[in-house]
């Protein structure tokens, strides 16, 4: 065989080689692609607000503000604003995230005027009462699932990767979630929330978005419907503003204090 | 008094006028029942009613470089003159630079990480009269300088003016058996005007935050003294100098606390110590809720203190927290002398009702058969308490 022949049977090895990847290593490629294509948003800041619907119907509002800063080779640093329900309106959290490991976070009480560190393990607690969990609103980093590409399926004019994410996380009150993304723009589409039995919780639907900085998607509507106990929360953004000239200064003991 | 209710009153008003001011705050019923007649026959029996009005005006300036907060306390008792009031809480104008704040006017301050007791907690009076816990403070004058910096946060508090504990009044409950009343006296000749000085410095250093304080001026905790016609006490005030540490190391479901001071007066140094751990359960029972376990022990040394209650004590409680719509929250406390004295109890419930109602339900018992015991002479100060706020806001 001569050196152009085998160049040949090489080339026509490639296809192959390719379609070889393994279903971890394409889930794996899609998390790496959908977070770079979500850096480098610098800061943010946004209004949020929560209509909890119990299963009778009966709805109760919760509002907040966040600021957010991007760390770079770190997870985000965060500042979140309680407004309602009115009796913990001025409460703040400052919450220093990271990829691996438990993140630090400080509350602010305005009745006793008291900043207390608080321990980040109450990962699969309820958020102010709410459907969503505090690990299902905190920043998405890479290393906190380990990926598993399912398949490809239509999603209303896109068509989604559809993968499993399993937590790496021991305090993740999940076994694994089954994500859709888009081919198109890497936005989240759906996710499903399989509980520490492997049975199906929750599902959350993303709609209404957006783009900021010609860049970056957010969902300005978030349903999470808990399949369990019939109730459901709608998550609204507003208000939502990038490059705000926002700098580490901005999310420190202090500005914690003085936050409203 | 007369010349802030005149002022507050001002205020209030000129705040109110402007629609770029956020105006919140919250109104409390306060209903309270004790079991058992008073030792002393002047201390009203049974049930009271008390109001309780808190107003909260804010404005920000400049981008948020200045902001101004006017927050007063309103009270009104049934029963207990003591408890019939006006306060300023805050009053306060805060400039934000680069690298540093300046806070000045009538502020609250808090220092400190354990939870039975706030030993290190120097800057502000407590406010006894509202309830015996230490969590109400007066509004202390100061000018705070602070500076952040890589190495920590460093403060430094000017404090002009000082303020006296308040009590409950003669008729008044959740007293000792002599009423705290008439003009209190001090070691310095300045009395209350005497100008007093504070310093911390704080860092978070990984798993641990960490803060060390000195305070040098009017000792906040009075020595308690009969009156010349033995029907009451009187306040006096020493001058003290505080060197304080206060840290907590938060590792996962655990957090450990310590707080610990050195005094120096001229009748006696003495040191005290308040150290222990919270612990936190999540999801448990199958549910939603948390339960937090705490343990906590003081110990003091002082000879002098006249309601040094925990010289040797042991604290233990749980706070169990629904996580539910409304925020369903129980908490249970208990403190044992281990010198041979009483213990007291604590129980605490508290529900939010719609968005902007919150209801708690306390009971508070003091059991002591040792007349040597300070506990003693609270012994039939047994309580239970029903509260009802309400909560508004201008913001949506």
């Amino acid at each position: 065989m001569n050196k152009r022949m085998l160049w040949i049977a090489l080339l026509s090895l490639l296809p192959l080689l390719v379609q070889a990847e393994t279903a971890e290593e394409k889930g794996l490629a899609i998390a790496k692609e959908a977070k770079a294509r979500d850096t480098g948003w610098k800061d943010m800041q946004a209004s949020m607000k929560m209509v909890l619907k119990n299963a009778q119907g009966e709805e109760s509002v919760r509002t907040l503000r966040i600021k957010a800063l991007e760390v770079e080779g770190d997870g985000d640093k965060g500042l979140t604003i309680f407004d309602q329900p009115r009796d913990v309106k001025g409460t703040a959290l400052l919450s220093f995230s990271h990829p691996v490991g438990d993140d630090e976070q400080w509350l602010y009480l305005p009745a006793l005027k008291r900043v207390k560190r608080i321990s980040s393990r109450n990962k699969s607690g309820p958020f102010m009462g709410s459907e969503f969990a505090y690990e299902d609103l905190t920043s998405f980093e890479v290393p906190k699932y380990r990926y598993k590409y399912l398949r490809d399926e239509p999603c209303g004019e896109d068509t989604c990767f559809v993968v499993e994410q399993v937590p790496t996380d021991k305090n993740s009150g999940y076994t694994r979630r089954i994500v859709w993304i888009d081919q198109s723009h890497y936005r989240l589409h759906k996710v499903e929330f399989y509980d520490r039995k492997n049975s199906l919780l929750k599902t959350l639907t993303f709609s209404n978005y957006q783009q900021y900085l010609g860049k970056f998607w957010r969902a300005h509507r978030m349903e999470m419907v808990n399949h369990q106990n019939g109730k459901s929360t709608v998550l609204e953004w507003s208000d939502i503003r990038f490059d705000t000239g926002l700098s580490d200064k901005d999310f420190n003991k202090n500005s914690l204090k003085r936050a409203r | 008094m007369q010349r802030w209710l005149v002022l507050s009153g001002l205020l209030a008003i000129a705040f109110s006028a402007a629609a770029d001011w956020e105006f919140s705050g919250s109104a409390t019923l306060e209903l309270r029942y004790y079991p058992q007649a008073g030792l002393d026959a002047r201390q009203y029996d049974g049930g009271n009613v008390s109001l309780i009005l808190e107003p909260e005006f804010y404005r920000s300036f400049n981008d948020g470089a200045d902001t101004l907060l006017f927050a007063p306390y309103l009270q009104a008792d049934q029963h207990d003159g003591g408890r019939n009031r006006l306060d300023i809480r805050e009053l306060t104008w805060v400039h934000v630079g680069e690298d540093w704040e300046l806070r000045t006017g009538i502020r609250q301050e808090y220092w400190g990480v354990t939870e039975f007791q706030h030993l290190v907690d120097v800057i502000n009076q407590f406010d006894t009269a509202v309830d015996i816990d230490n969590e109400d403070k007066l509004g202390q004058p100061m000018v705070n300088l602070s500076l952040v910096r890589d190495w920590g946060i460093v403060d430094y508090y000017l404090l002009p003016g000082f303020r006296t504990r308040t009590w409950p009044g003669v008729a008044g409950r959740l007293r000792p058996p002599l009423p705290v009343i008439g003009p209190a006296r001090y070691q310095s000749g300045q009395g209350d005007r005497h100008v007093d000085h504070a310093l911390r410095w704080s860092q978070t250093l990984g798993d641990v935050d960490l803060g060390v304080g000195w305070f040098k001026g009017t000792n906040r905790e009075p020595l308690l003294q009969p009156a010349a016609d033995g029907q009451s006490l009187t306040a006096y005030y020493e001058q003290m100098q505080q060197l304080s540490v206060d840290a907590q190391a938060t590792l996962g479901d655990w957090l450990w606390k310590l707080e610990a001071y050195h005094r120096a007066a001229s009748r006696e140094d003495y040191n005290a110590l308040q150290a222990g751990f919270e612990y936190t359960r999540y999801g448990v029972f199958g549910s939603d809720a948390d339960l937090g376990l705490l343990l906590e022990y003081g110990w003091n040394d002082s000879e002098q203190l006249t309601f040094n209650l925990f010289q040797n004590d042991l604290f233990a409680g749980f706070r169990l927290a629904m996580n539910d719509t409304q925020s369903s929250e129980l908490l249970a406390g208990f403190s044992q002398d281990l010198d041979g004295g009483g213990n007291t109890l604590l129980l605490e419930g508290s529900r939010r009702l719609g968005n902007d109602w919150k209801a708690s339900l306390t009971a508070r018992w003091f059991l002591a058969d040792e007349p040597r015991d300070p506990l003693y002479y609270f012994r039939r100060e047994n309580l239970l308490e029903f509260s009802l706020r309400y909560f508004w806001s201008n913001r949506h």
